[in-house]
């Protein structure tokens, strides 16, 4: 039973990892109908900044965070700016191919800067445990799930109760019509692209301790986060973060319980049997198609 | 400029249009036969690279290019046909039966994944065949009693028909090159035929197909099957080439090496596997030649510009450190695939196309004639 929970625990942390950088996904998915494979990577990116910040610089945990966050944000801007915003409109394809690429690209440029080894950021919760009775919860994994709730509070919040909230879920409905309204689409497009690259940073510097940062970090657990998103169904906020934690508690489980190579492939077989049996996800929306 | 003149539906769908290609492709087939008496060991081996590489982007076009079906799995395919044919080695299997049992095992695990790809578009159907491949990936380490696990199984030399045909002799480079040579016919042939053209009609708009009469389940599943049996079918002469397999060969990074050959080559035309794989094996031994002769063409032009020779050492120092940066060649990967999506969407044979029309049209081209649509209306998407 204590096995359980602690499974239970270690994996609802790392779901929520997964859950953050699905939401990277979601957010842009449903502004733009981009689906960005290089959010694992802004993920990684993001993490090597807090790095630099607070390693090298030695700035203050919090302030070393928000710089992180802060610069992510800019460069998500300058991503979409670049690659994304001339290619919007074409065949879904090329843009998976251009994310693909930008992937590499960040992938190798990390790998230059920052070299190839393992990483590690100091935070002030990376030694204590929690103690309830003979459970034992370390506080690193309980500061994941902790900030995961505040961010997708402050995201929930932010897109149901503000106006550029609202501009946002306009334009993702139809791009041409809020444009029409008078909504600056190109602004909320960069403003999106920036809160997906803050919110992968968050991800990033939160999994430090628990994994560390090295320059595939990205790709492992980018491709872990797809079915993340797809079991949310893709265009669901909450559904990327339950979807997340489902698939954190899945690998962990099969990681425990079931024999070994289980671990590691458990996540996508779920993944195929949702899309083979409810293929818009848990939280998915249907949507009528015109010809 | 010539015109040619269709008069029926025959007319249209004739192999070669008219006699220039007999006679253009004729004599690329001519160069490609001399091409083991003149070139060098090292470049052979990489052409029979080109040939294998094209024939994997053949299959993708049909699948993705034509039918419109992404996927990333094709890794996958390429080592079920690599294992199956190291597998039935060991039991001295001849070549021809087991490289026919290669391509048909792929065809029909092709099939099974096409069905439950059946209900699935676009974004949704990248990422089941990025799973796919990952849980191939995973059996290939695990199941050792067959696949050796991780150690990897090493791939006896062909012998066809009682004569040994070693990985770098021009037979296998012939071979290479039948199988190529037959796979583009096939596919024209697939191409202009009633199934080719239920292809393209799922790829341009389903419902629209749905409702011309094309049993649309039926031909996805089809495609799939097609472009897995002869992406199997490459699978044994890759087996072949390297005359050793393991799992981490066939990595999601392979797969996506061949939506970049696809990709660079150009989505719509056959030509495009064929540019794409030469761009895709040749970059290699030019980034290699690149990194070492580089940094002194460099320091030279530095130093016609009127640089110290110090400043010009310090120059070729620089630049050799920087060439040998590790990652550097997957940043440069990344910017190219980058840079194609960005300014050249219809790939190498599009450009080609763009060049072969402006001369034909001389003072008349206009750029606008390559210009594709952009639909920004979700409900307009019919993928």
């Amino acid at each position: 039973m204590l096995d359980f929970v602690q499974q239970l625990v270690s994996g609802v942390a790392l779901g929520c990892v997964y859950g953050l950088i699905a939401l990277g996904f979601v957010l842009v998915y449903k502004a733009t109908e981009v689906v960005n494979f290089a959010q694992g990577d802004l993920m990684m990116l993001g993490g090597f900044f807090a790095f630099t910040f607070i390693g090298m610089m030695g700035l203050n945990y919090w302030i070393g965070f928000a710089g992180a966050v802060a610069t992510m944000a800019l460069f998500g801007m300058l991503a979409e700016r670049v690659v994304v915003r001339p290619i919007l409109g074409y065949p879904q394809f090329s843009i998976i191919m251009a994310t693909i690429g930008l992937g590499y690209f960040l992938r190798s440029v990390a790998g230059m800067i920052w070299g190839t080894d393992d990483l590690k950021i100091e935070t002030p919760f990376s030694q204590g445990v929690l103690r309830m009775g003979s459970l034992v919860l370390a506080y690193d994994k309980l500061s994941v799930i902790a900030a995961t709730m505040i961010l997708c509070a402050l995201l929930w919040l932010f897109f149901n109760k503000t106006m550029l909230g609202t501009a946002m879920r306009a334009s993702s409905e139809n791009m041409l019509a809020a444009y029409y309204m008078g909504i600056p689409v190109k602004r909320v497009v960069s403003v999106v692209w920036a809160i997906s690259a803050a919110v992968a940073t968050c991800a990033g510097v939160l999994l430090a301790p628990i994994t560390f940062i090295h320059s595939n970090v990205g790709l492992v657990l980018g491709l872990k986060a797809f079915p993340a998103a797809v079991l949310g169904g893709f265009g669901s906020i909450p559904g990327a973060v339950v979807g997340g934690v489902l698939i954190g508690v899945i690998e962990s489980m099969a990681g425990f319980y079931l024999p070994e190579g289980w671990k590691d492939v458990a996540p996508y077989v779920v993944l195929l049997t949702v899309l083979l049996l409810k293929p818009e996800g848990l939280f998915g929306l249907h949507v009528r198609k015109k010809v | 400029m010539r015109f040619l003149f269709k008069t029926d539906y025959e007319d249209d769908i004739k192999l070669f249009p008219h006699s220039g290609y007999i006679i253009s492709y004729g004599l690329l087939l001519a160069l490609l036969l001399i091409a083991p008496y003149v070139l060098s060991s090292y470049l052979m081996s990489q052409l029979v690279f080109v040939c294998i590489y094209a024939t994997v982007g053949v299959a993708l076009l049909i699948l993705t290019g034509f039918t419109g079906q992404a996927s990333l799995g094709h890794a996958a395919f390429l080592a079920i046909g690599a294992y199956t044919a190291a597998y039935l080695q060991k039991y001295n299997v001849p070549f021809p039966v087991y490289f026919l049992a290669a391509g048909a095992s792929t065809g029909i695990i092709g099939a099974m994944v096409g069905f439950p790809a059946l209900r699935l578009t676009g974004i949704y159907l990248v990422i089941a065949t990025i799973s796919f491949a990952l849980i191939v990936e995973e059996i290939l380490a695990r199941w050792e009693s067959v696949t050796n696990g991780n150690e990897g199984m090493r791939v006896k030399t062909l012998s066809l028909l009682g004569v040994t045909v070693p990985r770098d002799s021009p037979t296998f480079y012939y071979l290479c090159l039948a199988v190529l040579v037959l796979t583009i016919v096939g596919t024209l042939n697939l191409l202009r035929s009633p199934t080719g053209r239920a292809f393209v009609a799922i790829r341009d708009s389903e419902t629209a197909a749905r409702s011309m009469g094309v049993n649309v389940a039926l031909y996805k599943v089809k495609s799939f099957a097609i472009s897995a049996t002869i992406t199997g079918f490459a699978g044994v002469l890759f087996a072949h080439k390297l005359s050793f397999i393991s799992p981490e060969m066939f990595t999601l990074q392979l797969s996506i090496e061949f939506i970049i050959v696809i990709l660079i080559g150009g989505t719509f035309s056959l030509h495009g596997a064929v540019l794409g794989a030469i761009f895709i094996v040749m970059i290699d031994p030019f980034l290699t030649y690149l990194k070492d002769d580089m940094p002194g063409i460099i320091a030279g032009i530095a130093a016609t510009f009127g640089a110290s020779p110090a400043t010009a050492g310090n120059i070729q120092s620089n630049a050799a450190a920087f060439a040998s940066l590790n990652g550097l060649k997957g940043a440069i990967y990344g910017i190219i695939i980058v840079l194609f999506v960005l300014f050249e969407p219809l790939g190498l044979y599009g450009r080609w196309l763009k060049i072969k029309l402006f001369f034909q049209l001389f003072p008349l081209y206009k750029r606008a004639t390559f210009k594709r649509q952009k639909i920004y209306v979700k409900s307009e998407r019919n993928r």
